[in-house]
């Protein structure tokens, strides 16, 4: 018997996933492309001190000419600065607001699932109601009238992205509160908190990463939405907020627009393969032994 | 005075039919190291009992309608969920019939020992973590300080019962409730389990609550035996007594279904038995009749007239039948 089991390499559920993510090539390309923006976003900055605010050339000129690899916007401004220091409020942003929004949809799944009841159908009608406001149209409202600072435009987006994550929670928490284990716990002795948090809670995790992981990307794409109505703050810059400010010269100058632009498609697509390639690693149904 | 003291219990489950009594005036008494045993067959509320004892009826469905726990002088029907919690695990623990998914498959099993020990015990998490390796060894897991890091996915599922075993006995309870522990291993196996559970009755000196709906098990692990058919007491008493002398035949149906390898079947046990018919339906529960009635040879009119009243025989041995006296 211990013959076997040292043949059975122990291996946690955690190693067991990255095993399985790390087959999935599309999704470990997206990775190593997410980490190079990421490293751009933290260390760019430093290696390229060009301010972004600084109008250091005429307006317009076209991507690699005059020393400007992105070229320069309508304003005379460097695009690739405003590019590196956009990505580090846009990245920031999409984390944050997804953070804002596992938290308040994982608190709210958990109670709803959990405690049943009057506690359910309170909170899952609280849910419904966030889910039909028009999402964009509330956080435009929320951030015009506490006005455009990065924390608010943060929580707007947040507040209005976490039904989905409630529902799910919820949904997990249905059906793992039956599981004998559970009962095993409460047989221990644990209480409420532990129960929820302790034991049902890392049992659900699998389904509420990968949501999580997708949701950083939509919050990029919804900052974006909002900076390019002009609902952004002022003092930073971000990817959104330069093709916002360049929207009228699209026709003369595309390149304002579409070098933002790529930058959002790529980050987000590879948000999206990063979230598939999790969902693949943590799905039971779809793991080999 | 006895560990724990169960006086005319009435645990009550709301169906869609009404409110059912699924147990219905329960008496028993345990002392400090006793083995007792509860026997029946599927929906006599054998784990409804278990489950009333620690307070953990499902939520909204079951509840206490009637009767004391006394448990340690405390009356558990009355405790505050608090004082349950404090009690659930450290005095009072438990082993579920499915040791597969009894365990918490995203923590290692040390992990989860060393929880139960931190909670109760307030023991440091290294300290919890060795005490952890040495109860796995304790319950005879094979190389205990190195699986004490595995998962509950790589052990087997007698190892996973041990776990459990070691899980529940880690803080020493003065109670274990064990709930069909051997049902969903093979038999070789549950022999071992009890071997084990008998050993570590004898030096830890916890009292068990088995509860079984095998009367072989019965005679293995208990000391005394309690009869259940549809949430009601049939019959108690000694082990002993109750198997060379059953007084109510519900009892004797169980002891005649098990099967005896050694002894060739004849003309007069020509082959396996069994009790015919099924337990009751839980709308026919708390009526004022026998509810074995309909299952037994012996009916005559008075037990589908009314409840038989407990009968007491030599060496606290009791029985729940208008005919007892006759068997």
């Amino acid at each position: 018997m211990s013959d076997l089991s040292q043949q059975v390499k122990a291996r946690s559920p955690f190693a067991e996933a990255w095993d399985m993510f790390r087959r999935n090539h599309a999704a470990m390309v997206a990775l190593a492309v997410l980490g190079l923006i990421s490293i751009g976003a933290v260390v760019g900055p430093y290696l390229y001190p060009t301010d972004p605010f600084d109008m250091v050339w005429a307006p317009f000129s076209p991507p690699g000419e005059q020393g400007f690899l992105l070229g320069t916007d309508y304003l005379g401004r460097d695009l690739l600065a405003m590019i590196i220091n956009g990505a580090r409020v846009s990245l920031l942003i999409g984390l944050a607001a997804a953070l804002v929004s596992i938290f308040i949809g994982v608190t709210v799944g958990a109670l709803a699932g959990f405690y049943r009841g009057w506690v359910e159908e309170v909170l899952m009608r609280i849910t419904e109601f966030f889910q039909v406001l028009p999402t964009l149209l509330f956080s435009m409202v929320l951030v015009a009238l506490f006005g455009a600072s990065l924390p608010m435009i943060t929580f707007a987006i947040g507040i209005v992205s976490w039904t989905a994550v409630a529902r799910i929670t919820r949904a997990e928490f249905l059906r793992i509160r039956e599981l004998e284990f559970v009962t095993a716990s409460r047989a221990a002795g644990a209480g409420a908190g532990k129960l929820m948090f302790g034991v049902i809670l890392p049992n659900a995790m699998p389904p509420i990463i990968v949501q999580s992981a997708l949701m950083v990307g939509s919050a990029i794409l919804f900052e974006a939405g909002l900076s390019f109505l002009g609902l952004t703050d002022p003092n930073v810059v971000s990817w959104g907020q330069i093709i916002g400010s360049n929207r009228q010269y699209i026709l003369d100058a595309s390149y304002t627009v579409t070098i933002p632009g790529l930058a959002i498609f790529v980050t987000v697509l590879c948000i999206s393969l990063v979230g598939d390639g999790l969902n693949d690693a943590l799905n039971p149904k779809l793991r080999q032994r | 005075m006895s560990l724990l003291s169960v006086k005319n219990l009435r645990i009550e489950l709301k169906t869609r039919a009404g409110v059912a009594p699924v147990i219905d005036d329960l008496s028993f008494d345990l002392d400090a190291g006793e083995s007792i045993s509860f026997v029946g067959e599927s929906g006599c509320g054998k784990s409804m009992t278990a489950l009333g004892l620690m307070g953990l009826l499902p939520q909204g469905i079951g509840r206490v309608a009637g009767g004391s726990i006394s448990f340690d002088g405390e009356d558990l029907t009355t405790a505050s969920e608090a004082r349950m919690r404090a009690i659930r695990g450290n005095d009072i623990s438990m082993i579920f019939q499915e040791p597969m998914t009894s365990l918490n498959p995203v923590y290692t099993v040390g992990e989860q020992i060393a929880e139960v020990l931190r909670e109760h015990q307030k023991l440091g998490r290294r300290a919890a973590w060795s005490m952890a390796a040495e109860l796995l060894d304790a319950v005879r897991i094979p190389n205990a300080a190195r699986r004490v890091s595995d998962y509950p996915f790589q052990m087997s599922g007698g190892q996973r019962q041990r776990v459990m075993i070691a899980m529940a006995l880690a803080c020493k309870p003065k109670i274990l409730i064990a709930d069909e522990p051997t049902t969903a291993l093979d038999v070789t196996v549950q022999a071992q389990i009890f071997d084990l559970l008998r050993d570590l009755r004898r030096d830890i000196g916890t009292s068990i609550i088995l509860i079984t709906h095998d009367m072989g098990a019965v005679a293995e692990m208990a000391d005394r035996v309690i009869v259940m058919y549809a949430g009601r007491k049939a019959e108690i008493g000694p082990v002993d007594t109750i198997i060379r002398h059953p007084r109510h035949p519900y009892t004797k149906g169980l002891i005649s279904c098990v099967p005896h390898i050694q002894t060739p079947l004849t003309d007069a046990r020509p082959d396996l038995t069994e009790v015919p018919g099924i337990v009751p339906s839980l709308q026919e529960f708390g009526a004022d009749a026998c509810l074995f009635a309909s299952r037994c040879t012996l009916r005559t009119e008075q037990c589908t007239s009314a409840r038989p009243v407990s009968k007491a025989f030599e060496q606290h041995h009791e029985a729940e039948c208008w005919h007892a006296e006759d068997l």
